[in-house]
């Protein structure tokens, strides 16, 4: 065990351990965008920012292992700056119009959003642009991700102007879930996105509608095509959905899945993050195989190349 | 890993290009995983290879790559796209890089880009089989207004100049030719060591290295052992030139005591750090110096391999190291015994056009064939660095200094300069200057006295700033150029020596412009890995905007708070050195000339 103090006091923790888990076996609450139980910590959000004693900088408490002596601070105004100016950066240049927990964070902080100025319009050339070079901005508009929304498959959205590109999706395509490779982080500074090879559309690609990225964004930037569409015609109601789990049908692993019922129709399937045997991963017929007999009839699979 | 294929067919050129790179490998590709992720690493040079003969990298090319290497498609081309050299869209086989970075905005560039834009089109826009695209700093900056051509084909052409014109370069545009490098000016060396070579010594010939007492060193390092050559790299207090001063005996006795096999030993020589050109120099000049010295350091800390880290866009300093190395080989300087030492061998691996590969974790994954992504640190390189194996990591300075302590004690090396600062430091003078080059002067020196060994400001006109230590470090006014140059004097004046630039602004420069560039600058050159560089980067550089414009947003006053927010944030929450000195030059020259930004409302 690894004895330290957070926030004033003692806590203990097991060899490997990161100071987030310090925070959380004492109850304290730290915000976290990139972090994920199930996934390598990629420590790019920096929302999970603490202060160390001795150390020049703040550390990410989501990648940073405990050692025997620290001394940390969870919540100093430095933190809270910190903190305060990831929301202020993410907000101005990101819609996180369904993205919850961060609308909360921003209220908490008292992130101003808007201090960098209007938000310049949409662009056309975000997948395009040449490494090392950019236009010159005028200042009188903060620049934005914001670029169309992806619908290319019959299954789900990839809506890149709500990308805060936290990598989670990256991770769970790659080694840490699905191991099929199929998106990448490519391009560099803020020109860096969430891309299959030379942006080609998802049916080209080597995914094959796991979703399991869907479920580990943050911001709502994937989505089953069946809840964009719902939310698009103003007919999403979480106020009327409940949630049921139940074992998956279609094979014998026994994935439980959580159905997401909006007036009587499965609007949307996750799989629990705790669930021993899925670790909130699915495969194509969990995650989609209920829903689309509601949205789309036998439409989607068919659009969806199966290999 | 069941891989989905490109399906876009290359072409025999491509075929051939990454074949070439790629060696004997077999042609259906890696047999395993980890045979695959063995190899990975060959990604760039292969990359590297298409672009050289194709002069982009196309569908096909790429699908190439990934089937030999077994690499999945969407990675590579997150690789590709990483890498400002390469283009992953038709580019034409000629292109002339036109560098626009400070010190040669103040030698022209600007007017040079304006006549380039009248007479050969705007920038990126492509003619004749043929384009011009401005570039960040060079490294030549002795020599500016400085460009680099490259010519994709069989027989490629890469060939950098400086005292470039719209003459020069519409030649490399049109007739694919440049003028021969010059030489650069050197300062006087007064009997100090790091350049006693240079401008002396056939850089091209071993055997003119070898008459002038070349890899005594060496000897010596086997002869004293391990411990020993530890012990006076200690005893000199030698602390890395790279930009983080760290003590060289400390990281070496690191390494060597690390029980994790193999040990890697990269050499940093990505300078890219806008005004720094030494590292240029030394490699250009004194290659088999640099051989040497990897040399007695790959023997003393356990490394049976070394890799030359070269920046991208210094072609004259590859064929160099290059024959440097085959030459060395050749008479038994590297192999399996090295003069009865042991084993070392050594090569070159170039980078592709991105500043943050300089950051030494970046440059793993570089070499790794990975995107140049900075790690978190801990662990640190000493235990988990190349290829998760215990990795020494020195910049080409540092090392530099090496022989001459093995040679002639720690204890002499640390009797020059000063307590906190011991040796000699390489300084980049350019701009405004009357005598640009490099400079190697003691520790303690002060800004003032290289300043008149350079002959003082160009023409002798009033001088209205320094920028010392690059565009991540600080301008300083005239008020200080009694500051001594050593690492504990600068930092009490709230400066930094960086990489050694001392880049020189007349009363006639406009400062904005220059703010503007830096900020630019570290826009294109961050990672996007971690949010408050990513975007803060665009947002200095659109506050900056809204100061040329004269109109804030909200009221100066603000625009001020935000700032300070904004860099602290930068400073305090970026994972790497670049986002956290991405605020450091600009917030300096807020603070020490007022009237950068108005006051008040
Ligand atoms: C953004 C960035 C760029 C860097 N570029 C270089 C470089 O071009 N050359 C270099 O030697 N060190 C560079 N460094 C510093 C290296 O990370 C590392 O500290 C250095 O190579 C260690 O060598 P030294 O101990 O001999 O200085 C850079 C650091 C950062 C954060
Ligand atoms: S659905 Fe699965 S395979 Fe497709 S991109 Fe997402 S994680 Fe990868
Ligand atoms: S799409 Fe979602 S999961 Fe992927 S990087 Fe963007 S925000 Fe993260
Ligand atoms: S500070 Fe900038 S360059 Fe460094 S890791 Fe973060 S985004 Fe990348
Ligand atoms: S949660 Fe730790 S850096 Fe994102
Ligand atoms: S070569 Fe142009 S600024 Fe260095």
């Amino acid at each position: 065990m690894i004895t330290l103090t957070l926030d004033g006091r003692t806590v203990s923790v097991e060899e490997g351990d990161t100071l987030l888990d310090a925070a959380t076996a004492l109850g304290i609450d730290v915000p976290t965008i990139c972090w994920a139980k199930h996934l390598t910590p990629v420590n790019a959000c920096r929302m999970c920012v603490v202060e160390l004693e001795g150390a020049r900088t703040l550390v990410a408490s989501c990648a940073r292992r405990a050692e025997a002596g620290m001394v940390v601070h969870t919540n100093t105004e430095r933190v809270r700056t910190s903190r305060k100016v990831v929301l202020e950066l993410l907000a101005s240049s990101v819609d996180l119009s369904t993205a919850p927990k961060l609308a909360a964070w921003i209220e908490a902080y008292g992130a101003d959003v808007d201090r960098f100025g209007p938000k310049a319009e949409p662009t056309s050339d975000r997948d395009a642009r040449q490494t090392g070079d950019h236009h010159a901005p005028d200042g009188a508009t903060a620049a934005t991700v914001a670029q169309p929304a992806k619908v290319d498959n019959g299954l789900f959205v990839r809506d890149y102007a709500k990308c805060v590109t936290c990598y989670k999706c990256v991770e769970a395509c790659g080694t840490d879930a699905q191991n099929t490779f199929a998106i990448a982080i490519a391009g560099r500074g803020f020109d860096a996105r969430v891309s299959v090879e030379f942006n080609a559309p998802l049916p080209d690609s080597a995914c094959v509608y796991c979703g399991n990225c869907i479920a580990v964004c943050p911001t709502g930037a994937l989505m089953a095509l069946s809840e964009y569409d719902l939310r698009k015609a103003g007919d999403w109601h979480e106020d009327r959905q409940t949630t049921t789990e139940t074992i998956c049908p279609y094979c014998g692993v026994g994935c439980t899945l959580a159905l997401v019922v909006q007036d009587n129709r499965i609007v949307r399937v996750d799989s629990p993050e705790d669930s021993s045997v899925t670790r909130g991963n699915l495969c194509i017929k969990g995650r989609f195989g209920t829903t689309f007999v509601h949205e789309h009839g036998a439409k989607a699979p068919a659009d969806a190349p199966s290999r | 890993m069941d891989l989905r294929p490109i399906r876009t067919a290359p072409t025999p050129d491509e075929v051939e290009a990454v074949a070439s790179a790629l060696g004997a490998l077999p042609a259906e590709g890696p047999s395993s995983t980890s045979e695959a992720a063995s190899q990975r690493h060959l990604l760039l040079p292969a990359l590297h290879a298409l672009q050289r003969r194709v002069g982009w990298i196309s569908e096909g090319g790429l699908g190439e790559i990934c089937r030999r290497l077994s690499i999945p498609p969407a990675e590579a081309y997150g690789v590709a796209t990483f890498y400002a050299l390469f283009a992953t869209t038709p580019r034409p086989p000629t292109v002339v890089h036109v560098c626009d970075d400070l010190t040669c905005r103040t030698r022209g560039a600007e007017r040079l880009c304006d006549e380039l834009t009248a007479r050969h089109g705007p920038a990126g826009q492509a003619r004749d089989g043929a384009v011009w695209l401005r570039s960040p700093c060079l490294g030549l900056c002795e020599q500016a207004p400085a460009a680099l051509l490259q010519v994709a084909g069989s027989s490629p052409v890469e060939r950098a100049w400086g005292d470039a014109t719209v003459a020069s370069v519409g030649e490399a545009l049109t007739q694919r030719r440049a003028p021969a490098t010059r030489r650069s000016p050197i300062g006087p060396t007064d009997g100090l060591s790091l350049l006693a070579r240079v401008g002396k010594v056939d850089p091209t010939d071993l055997d003119a290295y070898l008459a002038v007492g070349g890899y005594a060193a060496l000897r010596r390092a086997i002869d004293l052992g391990p411990d020993a050559v530890i012990r006076e790299l200690t005893a000199s207090r030698l602390m890395g030139r790279g930009g983080a001063a760290f003590p060289t005996g400390r990281k070496w006795a690191a390494v060597a005591s690390q029980p994790a096999q193999p040990h890697w030993l990269v050499c940093n020589a990505d300078e890219s750090e806008p005004g720094t050109f030494k590292d240029r120099v030394l490699l250009e000049e004194d290659p088999f110096a640099i051989v040497e010295a990897m040399t007695i350091a790959g023997l003393t800390t356990g490394c049976e391999r070394g890799i030359l880290y070269l920046r991208g866009e210094y072609p004259l300093a590859h064929e160099r190291t290059g024959s440097a190395i085959e030459q060395a080989r050749a008479h038994g300087f590297l192999g399996d015994d090295v003069l009865g030492g042991g084993r070392f061998e050594l090569e070159i691996r170039r980078g592709a056009g991105a500043y943050i590969c300089g950051e030494e974790t970046a440059l793993f994954n570089s070499i790794e064939g990975r995107r140049g992504e900075p790690r978190s640190k801990p662990p640190f390189p000493v235990e988990v660095g190349l290829f998760g194996k215990p990795t020494l990591v020195n910049n080409v300075e540092t090392l530099a200094n090496v022989p001459r302590i093995v040679l002639e004690g720690g204890a002499a090396f640390a009797a020059i300069g000063t307590a906190g600062s011991t040796g000699t430091r390489l300084f980049c003078l350019s701009g405004c200057v009357e005598r640009p080059g490099v400079y190697e002067v003691p520790f303690g020196t002060t800004l003032r006295a290289l300043l008149d060994r350079a002959g003082g400001v160009a023409g002798g006109r009033p001088l209205q700033t320094i920028l010392l230590g690059g565009a991540a470090g600080t301008f300083v006014g005239p008020a200080e150029l009694d500051v001594p140059l050593t690492f504990e004097d600068t930092r009490k004046i709230g400066a930094t020596l960086g990489s050694g630039v001392v880049l020189v602004f007349d009363d006639t420069i406009e400062l904005l412009p220059m703010l503007q560039r830096i900020a630019s600058f570290f826009r294109d050159e961050s990672c996007g890995q971690c949010v408050p560089c990513r975007v803060g980067t665009v947002r200095q550089e659109e506050l900056l905007a809204r100061l040329a414009r004269g109109s804030p947003n909200g009221s100066w006053t603000s625009e001020r708070a935000m700032y300070r927010e904004l860099s602290q944030c930068l400073r305090d929450a970026s994972i790497c050195g670049l986002g956290q000195t991405a605020s450091s030059a600009i917030e300096s020259a807020i603070a020490r000339f007022p009237n950068v930004v108005p006051e008040g409302a």
